[in-house]
């Protein structure tokens, strides 16, 4: 203990003051976090604008993303060259000017080509854009090295193609990688690379086993893998100028560090979401290390955040236009967790909590990274109200709930894409997009027929030919579907997983994990609202099938009232409960790759407009081809009784059940929220606080600008609660005309109450 | 007893103070051109409830407006046409969990008979639609002298009030209007805050709904000076009797 101490007390070690234990002699983030964290309990005034170099750079950036948009949604491609950590020359925004440097080719906003998750969707991708990819690298990845893409449907069966033909299951990552794995960026400014590679090496001669066989063979290619690119993450640092084989020694090492083992993921990785992690409390340390030894001002520390977080808004992705319709708006889920409570009753917000809020105002608003508060009531007041402030004014926040998570995960997880909690650099998952429970019910009607496409897809079970359909009769064969449904599910995903882990294994990011981790398969769920107000109409009301010719139900007739979904009405909202148990409960029956855990989430993102599409008519009123309600949302327009009944029904969808995150989108105009700021703050903050109190998981609130009601009036299926209350008054703003939205605009932005 | 509601709204964040529920209750005497809400006129349409059924609706939600210093606002239609339920309610929400109460009125019903139910008040919300009498029964098509013995017996009777006037161009915009409104206003007593509410077309598509034409088609919104200027007469007029009282 002693050589610990003085090492750490040393004045020129890196870890100079900062209070030793279990963390100096192996990998633990969290034990060095929980001995140095500096919980901050006062308000945001300590905050400082942005710096000159900020503002410049930032124009940089704007500049570019003008210059992109104009270009039709990329700027430029790098055809020639398939990405590696190491694959390009350093690229800058600004060198001089930059405190955090690295992008992901020589040159910001250049997209690189990362063919291993798939070549055909980078040939697409760059068709698309109007770029084109030079034959003998497409030659390569076509006849030489395979990708994951080629091997998943290799080894695919007719059943697992024509699922994903109807859509009954959509948006698997079988063509593009799967992501939603967060490395622990921390452990290389904590313990530099070296530190690591000698941690892998002696896991390597551990596996120096009497038997040899596959899992071995499997776990010692992985970690060879992993040893040969924590070394490519040190060149890729050199090539920078930077010797990142020993810890960080400053806050300006730290972020700088951290943000090149993150880059050497996004170089190599094309993933649907790649995560961050929770890293603002752990800067924080570094931060207040040299704020006291005076070599940094507070200027000087939310520079290097504003940095930081520019780099992270930059992050790009070369990805086909089909993919961005389930995935609209060019995302990248670089989410970072911030804030939440220490397993002690502690809190882990610290002035960088406020800080990366802060760059909001310092950067202005922006959906990347995806600022994500983990939420407890226990909170420090000052942070909740500045989070609603922030909320208000920027509409950038996502809430999740801590209390909640915290007994699964501890006090070191974080979130990978939106709502998917998992202890960081101990946990991963294998993305498995969702299953499409409304289409499952009219399978369960027709007998397995697809409504669409008119083919046997399901199992050939007896169709239902009453006149109206009976609530049990449904139920019954409902539930056969899903058991199949859920197998089906689940086969698919093990031969998706098993091929990305050969053709596209996550070398850095793994790299940053140890060597026993807990995988968990994560399914999901679509059309929960549809298929639960489906039920509901069933059941309450009088629901008469329209067949064609062929038999298949394509309209359904409606006679009499039904609750819906998002009443807080125990009626309908049990059959949702119900529908998320029983289908993880079929979940849970199968085997799955890698002895993964399952896990469930009801979240569609942005895919549940494709869902729509894709799903035809069914029994609670939504015409064909129409957008169901996002993740874990009401049907827009149903929920009639106002917020909090709406969000009571979220609520009680048990998350013990849906380990893998419950999303709820919650749209309000700032006025429908209290009269002034101050008002504001303190109802967001109670709505908040009771909410999550109620067990509910997840939160995207929105608080409407001109931009947001703006797509509403294209969209009104992402703003199903948007009201406007007036003089005691409430009217549902997608309700309105076209020419009344526009007035609302006008009066909401300029009006005067 | 049994009541007719109109709706709910769980999150009503405007109509008092902090997070509230409100309950809009079915019917209304008079007949506002500009009503955002024209299908709670009807006394026989809504749906009818119990004072149980009430207050099941509130309660999943009490923590929320505890925490948030709210309550229950009752609006409608006009609340006092059933006076008798709204007191019952307030009565009960009191009794059982502590509750604010709030009513939001346009005065018209007689006060005197409403004595006990403002007892069990905590707030009034007083609509003055018009200080003029005659064209008070041309917007909304009664006299206004009720709402205004309303007002003043809420002063006398030391009883908190917001005083609310939606301000429609054309129809109550005159200059000596508005200052005889905050002559009026300044005459009072307890009045916590004094909300000028801008007319706007957002509840035209209802009056359609109900097969209705909207009797103040061509009329605009207010233009933010309007709205000053309004906002300076309104308060011109309530300094002269602040100054006369002093």
């Amino acid at each position: 203990m002693s050589v610990i101490e003085k090492n750490v007390s040393e004045a020129t070690s890196p870890w100079r003051g900062f209070q030793a234990g279990k963390w100096n002699n192996h990998v633990d983030v969290r034990n060095f976090i929980e001995k140095n964290v500096n919980p901050y309990l006062n308000d945001e005034s300590f905050l400082v604008g942005p710096t000159q170099n900020t503002k410049d750079l930032w124009d940089i950036v704007s500049q570019l993303s003008k210059e992109e948009r104009e270009r039709g949604g990329v700027w430029d491609v790098d055809v020639n060259t398939p990405a590696t950590i190491v694959s390009h020359k350093p690229g800058y925004l600004d060198k001089d000017k930059e405190a955090v440097v690295g992008v992901q080719t020589d040159a910001p906003f250049r997209r690189s080509i990362q063919p291993f998750g798939g070549i055909r969707m980078m040939i697409d991708a760059c068709e698309a854009y109007g770029f084109k990819m030079p034959q003998e690298v497409i030659d390569i990845f076509m006849n030489i090295r395979k990708t994951h893409n080629q091997g998943v449907f290799d080894a695919y069966t007719s059943d697992m193609r024509m699922a994903r033909k109807s859509g009954i299951i959509t948006g698997l990552p079988d063509a593009y990688g799967r992501g939603r794995i967060i490395g622990d960026y921390r452990r290389a400014a904590l313990y530099g690379i070296d530190f690591l590679i000698k941690e892998k090496k002696q896991v390597l001669l551990d596996l120096e086993v009497d038997v040899i066989d596959e899992v071995v063979i499997r776990d010692r290619e992985e970690i060879s893998e992993q040893i040969r690119a924590l070394g490519e993450l040190k060149q890729l640092a050199a090539m920078h100028g930077f010797d990142i084989s020993k810890p960080a020694a400053n806050a300006r090492e730290a972020f700088q560090w951290l943000y090149f083992a993150y880059l050497a993921a996004i170089k190599e990785q094309n993933g649907a979401a790649m995560s961050l992690g929770r890293v603002s409390s752990f800067l924080d340390i570094y931060i207040e290390r040299d704020l006291k030894e005076g070599t940094l001002t507070e200027e000087q520390a939310q520079e290097l955040v504003d940095h930081f977080v520019m780099k992270l808004r930059i992050v790009k992705f070369l990805r086909t236009p089909d993919y961005n319709e389930l995935f609209s708006g060019d995302p990248t889920w670089v989410t970072e967790s911030i804030g939440g409570m220490a397993l002690d009753g502690t809190t882990l917000v610290t002035k960088n909590s406020f800080r990366f809020l802060h760059t909001l105002y310092n950067l202005g608003a922006a959906p990347e990274p995806n600022l994500t508060v983990l939420w407890s009531e226990k909170l420090p007041d000052a942070f909740k109200k500045y989070c609603a402030k922030a909320s208000i004014e920027t509409s950038s926040i996502q809430y999740e709930n801590d209390d909640l998570m915290r007994p699964h995960f501890g006090d070191d997880y974080g979130i990978a894409c939106c709502v998917s909690a998992m202890r960081i650099g101990k946990q991963m998952q294998f993305f498995g997009a969702r299953a499409n429970l409304a289409k499952c019910l009219l399978y369960a009607i027709n007998g397995g027929i697809d409504e669409k496409l008119g083919v046997q897809v399901g199992p050939e079970l007896p169709a239902i030919t009453s006149d109206v359909l009976d609530y049990d009769e449904v139920m019954k064969r409902f539930k056969q579907m899903m058991q199949w449904l859920s197998k089906l599910y689940m086969n698919s995903l093990n031969v998706i997983h098993y091929m990305h882990d050969k053709y596209s294994y996550e070398r850095i990011e793994m790299a940053l994990h140890d060597r026993e981790i807990l995988r968990t398969m994560a399914c999901g769920i679509a059309g929960l609202s549809v298929a639960a107000d489906s039920l509901s109409a069933i059941k309450y009301a009088k629901v008469k099938p329209i067949r064609n010719e062929q038999g298949i139900a394509v309209d359904f007739e409606v006679e009499g009232d039904f609750p819906c979904y998002g009443n807080n009405d125990d009626r309908v909202d049990n059959i949702a409960i119900e529908l998320v148990e029983t289908f993880m409960n079929m979940i849970r029956k199968n085997k799955t790759y890698r002895n993964a855990l399952p896990t469930q989430s009801v979240l569609t993102i942005t895919s549940n407009v494709v869902y729509g599409k894709k799903t035809g008519t069914t029994p609670d009123g939504r015409k064909a081809g129409e957008p169901f309600a996002p993740g874990a949302n009401p049907m827009h327009g149903r929920d009639k009784k106002g917020a909090l009944a709406s969000l009571n029904s979220v609520a009680k969808l048990p998350y013990e059940h849906s380990l893998d995150g419950i999303s709820n989108t919650f749209s309000i105009v700032p006025k429908a929220l209290g009269k002034d700021l101050e008002g504001r703050k303190a109802n967001l903050v109670a709505m908040l606080d009771g909410y999550f109190h109620n067990n509910a998981h997840h939160l995207n609130v929105n608080v409407f600008d001109r931009e947001q009601l703006l797509d509403a009036m294209d969209h009104p299926e992402n703003y199903p609660q948007l009201t406007i209350r007036v003089s005691g008054y409430a009217v549902n703003f997608i309700k309105l005309t076209r020419e009344q939205q526009l007035d609302v605009i006008n009066r909401t932005f300029h009006g005067s109450m | 007893m049994i009541g007719r509601i109109h709706s709910v709204e769980t999150f009503g964040t405007v109509d008092g103070p902090g997070i509230r529920f409100i309950l809009f209750l079915q019917g209304c005497a008079l007949k506002c051109q500009y009503c955002h809400n024209r299908d709670t006129w009807n006394l026989m349409g809504g749906k009818e409830m119990s004072l149980e059924d009430v207050l099941s609706e509130i309660e999943p939600y009490l923590n929320y407006y505890r925490s948030s210093g709210g309550g229950l606002t009752i609006s409608g239609g006009e609340p006092t046409l059933q006076a008798p339920f709204v007191k019952e309610i307030f009565k009960a929400v009191k009794e059982r969990w502590n509750l604010h109460t709030t009513l939001d009125t346009n005065g018209f019903n007689e006060v005197s008979k409403l004595e006990e139910l403002y007892d069990l008040t905590d707030l009034v919300l007083l609509d003055i639609k018009h200080i003029n009498n005659e064209k008070h029964q041309e917007l909304v098509g009664v006299p206004n002298l009720r709402t205004l013995e309303t007002a003043r017996w809420l002063s006398d009777h030391g009883k908190k009030m917001w005083i609310r006037h939606v301000f429609v161009p054309t129809k109550n915009d005159d200059e000596e209007d508005l200052l005889e409104l905050g002559r009026f206003i300044g005459s009072l007593n307890g009045v916590e805050k004094f909300e000028l509410l801008p007319y706007h077309q957002m509840g035209v598509y209802k009056w359609e709904a109900c097969g209705e034409k909207y009797p103040l088609e061509g009329v605009d919104s207010p233009t933010e000076e309007e709205i000053e200027r309004a906002k300076r007469l309104i308060e011109l007029g309530r300094q002269q009797t602040l100054s006369k009282l002093a």
